[in-house]
């Protein structure tokens, strides 16, 4: 019986044997090599973006958001709008639920196979 | 154009689709030259992420030539060689100016909880994919980098998520040197995550899956020692005793929403959907982790709630962190260990496929099928 004790059962690494038996062990033992530590640092000038606030994308008048959101996000994709039968459940899921709410999900899960069984109906396409 | 098209789970064809406009002054077009498939467009394929409309194209890791740019854009003209993140973000942003380029506020109407990403559904903000021969790439200025010379195109694509991922993984681990690292799931992201757990000194590195050609590549390419859970009793027992009884330092989920390993989990997430991710791998990361060790959270979980065993986590006093990498913050550095040679991503690709044939490849890679780790797609 080994009883567990206060020191570190795990042998002393070999360094050394380390580096040589994998390219780079180590390289980045230095925090102050790794990129995203800390998680947080305060660099607006650091992304490449030379606005404050971005331009409004235009068009966005109907287009369904999150109730999370205040308003309509700058940019957003503009494939696939709302359309049809699954289009209505989506308009209901995203003006009546946050993303809180399973109904939220559940409706757009619901929607997503109306979708799919309308798009194979003969016709459909 | 061709585009890859969803048609709903497990059905993809490759269709003609009008031309991506210039919908923003810092939008770019992109004609791509290389694109991958990713374990995350598995969980579209298999119909797991809310909100993914038919019609819409994936792929959100892919590299290509500028054709076209919008009026404000300062950094990029036609005719560049870019590489281009998977997250779609606006650099300016409270989220964006503190480094959380992953957690854009500007970019995703139809979420709070996630930012952008190319191909990811409109729960992930409605932007089309790259598995086509163009693509629309908003905020030219702040995501897109010119490839450097030196680089091919190969490890360029595998730095728009794969690479990256694993290497935040490893960082989120906060490894400290000597540490026992145990890598859930030898996928691309799972290999990476292993590889570079080493970069920040770990002094042992355990890698668990139950494909035995998977596990070969990460004790040749991540250096590691491996398990294969389905050939063990009980796999968090078998890491115990591997770790002297105490765990390992750290663990790394990098398997995600569709876990095997436990039926009940498995069937209620991917068939009933009754939750976001079948947690299996990330409740054997809690449990077999020390007291007092981290769990890094690389897989990704659907936006409703997942069975996790939360209670093991708060009693063993974990940090857990996580998130969807910020990519562009790991460039500099990566871009340094790729020249000093320290890592090569393409070795862990096995196929590349012509675009007209990509259903072949969603396929091939979501049966694990063929030795399939890494595949690449050619428009
Ligand atoms: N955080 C991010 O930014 C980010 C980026 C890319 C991918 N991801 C996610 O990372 C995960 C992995 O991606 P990938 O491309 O490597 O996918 P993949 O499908 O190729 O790999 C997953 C591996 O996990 C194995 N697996 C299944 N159940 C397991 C279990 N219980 N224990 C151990 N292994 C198990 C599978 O056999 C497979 O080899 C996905 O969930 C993906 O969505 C996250
Ligand atoms: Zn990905
Ligand atoms: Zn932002």
């Amino acid at each position: 019986m080994d009883p567990y004790t206060a020191g570190t059962p795990r042998p002393q690494v070999d360094a050394d044997a380390l580096r040589a038996r994998i390219p780079g062990w180590g390289a980045d033992l230095d925090a102050a090599d790794r990129p995203s530590v800390p998680r947080e640092s305060f660099d607006p000038g650091a992304s490449g973006a030379h606005w404050e606030v971005p331009t409004q994308q235009p068009g966005g008048e109907e287009r369904e958001r999150s109730i999370e959101h205040r308003q309509l996000t700058p940019v957003f994709g503009t494939v696939a709008p709302l359309a049809g039968l699954a289009g209505r459940i989506r308009r209901t899921a995203y003006r009546r639920y946050s993303e809180g709410r399973l109904a939220h999900w559940l409706l757009l899960m619901a929607a997503d196979r109306v979708e799919v069984l309308q798009s194979r109906l003969p016709g459909a396409r | 154009m061709k585009a890859m098209v969803y048609r709903g789970p497990y059905r993809i064809e490759v269709e003609e689709k009008p031309m991506p406009r210039i919908e923003h002054p810092n939008d770019a077009i992109v004609r791509v030259t290389l694109a991958a498939i990713c374990g995350s467009d598995l969980h579209l394929y298999h119909g797991m992420m809310p909100d993914t409309r038919v019609g819409t194209t994936f792929g959100h890791e892919f590299i290509g030539v500028v054709e076209q740019v919008g009026p404000s854009v300062e950094r990029l003209k036609v005719g560049d060689r870019v590489m281009v993140p998977f997250n779609v973000y606006c650099g300016s942003c409270y989220f964006c100016a503190r480094g959380l380029y992953s957690n854009c506020h500007n970019v995703n109407p139809n979420a709070t909880a996630i930012g952008g990403i190319y191909g990811y559904s409109h729960t992930c903000g409605g932007y089309d994919g790259g598995q086509a021969e163009y693509v629309r790439v908003p905020f030219a200025d702040v995501g897109p980098q010119v490839i450097p010379d030196w680089m091919s195109d190969e490890d360029a694509v595998l730095l728009t998520d794969a690479l990256p991922t694993g290497y935040f993984g490893a960082q989120l681990g906060s490894i400290d040197e000597g540490d026992t690292v145990a890598v859930f799931g030898a996928g691309p992201i799972g290999l990476y995550a292993a590889r570079c757990a080493w970069l920040m000194g770990a002094g042992r590195v355990i890698v668990i899956d139950r494909l035995d050609c998977r596990l070969e590549r990460a004790r040749e390419f991540a250096f590691a020692e491996t398990y294969n859970y389905e050939q063990v009793r009980d796999i968090v027992v078998t890491l115990k005793k591997a770790t002297d009884w105490l765990g390992a330092d750290v663990a790394i989920d990098a398997v995600g929403a569709e876990a095997d390993g436990n039926r009940l989990q498995h069937f209620t997430a991917t068939k009933l959907k009754l939750q976001g991710g079948s947690p299996v791998a990330l409740n054997w990361a809690i449990d077999s982790v020390r007291k007092g060790g981290t769990v890094a959270v690389l897989g990704a979980y659907g936006p409703v709630f997942s069975a996790v065993k939360f209670g093991d986590a708060m009693n063993k006093g974990l940090t857990l962190r996580m998130n969807q990498c910020p990519v562009k913050r790991q460039w500099p550095r990566l871009f340094e260990h790729l020249q000093a040679g320290r890592l090569a991503p393409s070795e862990i690709v096995t196929h590349t496929v012509p675009l007209e044939y990509i259903a072949d490849g969603y396929d091939m890679f979501s049966a694990k099928r063929d030795g399939c780790i890494k595949t690449l797609v050619r428009p």
